[in-house]
This record gives structure tokens, C-alpha cells and sequence, in this order.
């Protein structure tokens, strides 16, 4: 098993640390992870990417052009990365902000509204745990138990009174994540 | 096993010079390897092993620093990227004159000039013909993973105090931003100052009255002793391409066309491996982990077997310089490699072996 996924959207969103929790999560059942960051001034309040990669095998190229997965979080993104999913392959975004929704018939898509959830449940910051959430009720590949393993080894202990919330939006992003159109 | 982190080759860096027992850090900021002074003052190295880190006022202090404090036989390092490396170049070739051994990392970026901060391997010349001025050369290891990028550094210190010759680490903004799995070594206790005395017998540890004063130079006026230190010097070089010439071969058995890369190119490489041999094509892979000394050997011997070699390098075409020493012109050899900090992908390496190599 290979993942290739790329998670995209505006700087402060925590793009770079739900992929961080991702590859955390991978390492807390022994696969192969890569974490490969876009660095530099787009860290400052522009986009921000991050490349991930799970796989039971070596990692070759922690850099690609295609991805099995992208999780795209603002319209920039979507514009650069929904030509870049394989065929077959899957997205996931957030609708808030978006004005020209995916159109490609052949890869699945999904809608998560995390960013209205967020604030709904008035927890701002755990916007991307819920999205990691929505990811992970389509692409089960690391199991929950792992994930919150994951969870508490990528925050500094000086956040772990954040852990429960934290989980409480991983589980709900799972229970919010909408088909949009599916191959099956 | 050793423990398991989710590390930046920066960080990987850092916490592996401490693990390794190193006496002393001096280094300046600069992206992208800021995170290896970050990591070291978060660490309080000062409390963890007694070493001594300090943020130097400029590059060229850090490597002068490096210097004086590798003549009293400690273990010594700093870190840089492109730009500051140039600026450490003197102190390199005084080191190297001098017959010192240290660690110096450089995540390179892209140039010339203060250019980009997005990874390059435009600095290869620089790094394997020496770079500073005089007949010298440095032991250059290039890591192709966070997890290299920590071994290597207790491997640097060993080939360091070998040969008492400086050792650069040569990696680049992708290996230096980029987390991977890593399982870290444990730790190696500093050595005593008689251990120190016992091992470096030439450092300038306070003279006792047994031997004759230990003088750290690089100065020779005597043109014909410099003459017999440069021979000196040639004749250690040689040993190198001897004994330390280090390398991997991935997929090389069946292979007919042949990628050289290092370092973040063959990881990339890796993946075109990939691609092309779900077409059919048999690719594999030389990667040098030793820059100097150079795999000479290990790519003429593959020669009878090949019908061409792609190089790749993020450069316009450095190591591909080497590569042809090694082949001469028995068989095509070809550079690939995009500029000034764009990372090329696999389908272009991919593309350029078809049409560099397959269709010319």
C-alpha cells in the first residue's frame, strides 16, 4: 500500500501539522512516511502545501505531480491540484471560500464544510482535525487508535489539555463528510 | 532499536551532533537550515552533554571558530547554506592546510548569489574540488533521507579524525525542510580531555614536558616544504578514493540505461525508476553517497552492460563532469537538471532519459 496524498490551502489553516499528525499516525504502525513541505515566504499567510506520503515500502520521491488523494482547502488550491489527482484517485475539500467547484468525473469527490462546523462548534482551531476526520472516513488507512497516538507525539505537551477536542472534531469530520460524486 | 521520531533533516542534524558527542556548534541562521541552530538552543545541549553552542556573529567567524577549536583536537561543526558556505571558504582551505578534522553541514539553495531559498545542488564544484583556494579536498557525503541525513554526521566525525581533514555533508532544502521517519542512536558520551590527549596527539592540548610544542598551521614559506606538505596531502587524497569511496545501487542488476544522482535527485530518480519500468524500460540506480571521493570504479565496471547514462542533478550540469571522467566515451552520457531551485519531477527525468539517451 502506497498513499500519495497532498493537503493544500492558506497558511494558518494547519495544513502543515494535520500532515504532520497524518504522517505521525503512519510511523505509530510502522509504515514509511514522508512530510514534505512548500517553505519559504507562502508560509507567511499565503498558500501553504504539504506532500504526504504512507506506504508499506521504501519512499522514493517525497516530491510528486500526481497524488491518490488531495485535500484542498481553499480556491487557489483547488485550481492548482484538482488536475493533479490521479484517475481513480480522490478529493476531498472544504466548500468555504470555494466559487468554481471540482468538475472531474473521473476521480472521487467529496465535500466537508469543516471550516462552518469549526465555528459552529466554536472551536476555530481544530478546523483541520475535522477535515482530517472527513479523510480519514474515506481513506480508512490508519486506524483511529494510531491517529490519537499521532495526535499526542506532533503537539507540544504544553497543548495537551487540547487533545479532547482535538478527537471530538476528528470524529465528527467523520460524520460530516458528504459524496459529492463516486466512481462506485 | 533505537527511538522512533517524525524529523526535519534540520532537526535530524542537530539532534544526531549531540547524540554524537560533539565538544561545540558555532553557527549563523540561514534559510533553509535555520532549523538546525533552533533545534540545538531548544535542546539546551549545554545541559544535555556540556557542548557549546554558540551563534557566531557571521559564517566566517563560525568556520574560524570551527578552527580554533578543532586544533585543540575537539569535535567541531557547523552548518550553512549556499551563501554562507561561500563566505566559509578560507576557513576551509586553512582547515584543510592545517590537517584539522570538523563537520561542516551545507543545505544548499539555489545561486548564485543570495539567489532562492528553494533546494539546489548548484554547489556541487564547490564542494567536491575543494572550494577554497590551494590543492585540497574535503570528504564530501551526500544523504538522500532525514535518517541519513543523523547517521551521517557520527560517520562525518569518524572519516574526520581518520584523515584529519575536513568532511562536509552535502544535502539540500528538501532533505533539510522535509520530516521522515528516523530512528535516532543513542548517545555517545563526549570524550575526556585524556582521551582527547590519547587519540590526538598532534592537537594543542598544553604542552607537557615530554613532547615538543603541537603548532596548528597552514603556513609554510619554504616553497619546497610546502611542496612536501602538498604531497603530503595528495598521498591522503589517494587513500580516500581508496578506501572511502561509499555508494548504493537500486534496481542495477537487469538494468540497461543507468540514472546518477544523489542526495534529493535520487529520490526523485527512484520514482522515474518507477514509472519507466512499468513501460518496460530497465533503469537503476547509482546513487554516490561519497561526492569525494567519487564512484569512479563502481560506474566503469557497470559500462559493458549499459547503453547510457542519464546524470541528474539539480544543476545545470556538475557531477555530470565526473560521470564522463568515469565513462569517457564509450557509451552516451547525458545531464538533466532543472535551475535556480525548481525540483524536477520524475516524468521530466523520465522524459530527458528518452530523449537524451533512448532516442539520441
Amino acid at each position: 500500500m502506497t498513499e500519495e496524498i497532498i493537503i493544500a490551502g492558506f497558511g494558518g489553516q494547519g495544513v502543515l501539522s494535520m500532515g504532520k499528525i497524518l504522517a505521525y499516525s503512519g510511523i505509530m504502525q510502522d509504515q514509511e512516511v514522508s512530510w514534505m513541505p512548500s517553505y519559504g515566504p507562502e508560509m507567511r499567510g499565503g498558500t501553504a502545501n504539504v506532500t504526504v506520503i504512507l506506504s508499506d515500502e521504501r519512499i522514493s520521491s517525497p516530491i510528486l505531480t500526481e497524488y491518490d488523494t488531495a485535500i484542498i482547502l481553499n480556491q487557489q488550491s483547488m485550481d492548482k491540484f484538482e488536475e493533479a489527482v490521479k484517475p481513480g484517485g480522490t478529493l476531498i475539500y472544504d466548500g468555504n471560500g470555494i466559487s468554481r467547484h471540482p468538475e472531474r468525473k473521473d476521480i472521487n469527490i467529496y465535500r466537508i464544510d469543516a471550516a462552518d462546523e469549526a465555528s459552529s462548534m466554536g472551536l476555530s482551531k481544530i478546523f483541520n482535525m475535522i477535515v482530517l476526520g472527513g479523510y480519514l472516513k474515506v481513506k480508512p488507512l490508519v486506524n483511529l487508535k494510531n491517529v490519537s497516538l499521532g495526535l499526542k507525539k506532533s503537539l507540544p505537551e504544553r497543548y495537551h489539555h487540547m487533545l479532547p477536542d482535538n478527537e471530538k472534531a476528528i470524529k465528527r469530520g467523520l460524520e460530516i463528510i458528504q459524496p459529492v460524486h463516486t466512481l462506485d | 532499536m533505537g527511538e522512533l521520531k517524525l524529523m526535519k533533516g534540520n532537526e535530524a542534524i542537530a539532534e544526531a551532533a549531540i547524540r554524537a558527542g560533539v565538544d561545540a556548534y558555532f553557527g549563523y541562521p540561514i534559510t533553509p537550515q535555520s532549523e538546525v541552530i533552533e533545534y540545538l538552543s531548544s535542546q539546551k545541549p549545554e545541559e544535555r552533554t556540556g557542548m557549546v553552542l554558540l551563534q557566531a556573529e557571521s559564517e566566517v567567524a563560525s568556520i574560524n571558530m570551527v578552527y580554533g577549536a578543532a586544533g585543540s583536537g575537539k569535535k567541531v561543526m557547523t552548518t550553512s547554506s549556499s551563501p554562507g558556505i561561500s563566505l566559509m571558504q578560507e576557513g576551509l582551505s586553512y582547515i584543510a592546510g592545517a590537517e584539522l578534522p570538523c563537520v561542516v553541514a551545507n543545505v544548499v539553495r539555489g545561486g548564485p548569489g543570495l539567489g532562492t531559498i528553494q533546494p539546489s545542488q548548484a554547489d556541487y564544484f564547490q564542494a567536491t574540488k575543494g572550494g577554497g583556494h590551494g590543492d585540497y579536498k574535503l570528504i564530501v557525503l551526500a544523504p538522500a533521507s532525514v535518517q541519513e541525513m543523523a547517521d551521517f554526521i557520527p560517520l562525518a566525525f569518524d572519516l574526520a579524525f581518520k584523515y584529519r581533514n575536513p568532511a562536509l555533508i552535502l544535502s539540500d532544502g528538501m532533505i533539510g525542510q522535509m520530516m521522515e521517519k528516523v530512528e535516532l542512536f543513542d548517545q555517545v558520551p563526549r570524550r575526556t580531555e585524556e582521551e582527547i590527549k590519547k587519540t590526538c596527539p598532534w592537537a594543542t592540548t598544553g604542552k607537557p614536558k615530554t613532547r615538543e610544542r603541537n603548532i596548528i598551521t597552514s603556513l609554510y614559506l619554504d616553497p619546497g616544504t610546502q611542496e612536501q606538505h602538498n604531497y603530503k596531502l595528495q598521498k591522503k587524497y589517494r587513500k580516500m578514493e581508496e578506501d572511502e569511496i561509499r555508494y548504493e545501487k537500486i534496481e542495477c542488476d537487469d538494468a540497461e540505461y543507468l540514472f546518477v544522482a544523489y542526495g534529493s535527485s535520487a529520490r526523485i530518480a527512484q520514482k522515474a525508476i518507477q514509472l519507466g519500468r512499468k513501460k518496460g524500460m530497465k533503469i537503476g540506480l547509482l546513487r554516490p553517497i561519497t561526492l569525494y571521493p567519487f564512484p569512479v570504479p563502481q560506474i566503469r565496471e557497470m559500462i559493458p552492460r549499459l547503453k547510457g547514462i542519464l546524470s541528474v542533478e539539480m544543476s545545470a550540469g556538475q557531477m555530470i563532469e565526473d560521470v564522463r571522467l568515469a565513462v569517457g566515451d564509450k557509451i552516451p552520457a547525458e545531464h538533466f537538471g532543472r535551475l535556480g531551485g525548481i525540483i524536477h519531477s520524475p516524468t521530466e527525468i523520465l522524459e530527458a532519459l528518452e530523449q537524451k539517451i533512448i532516442g539520441g
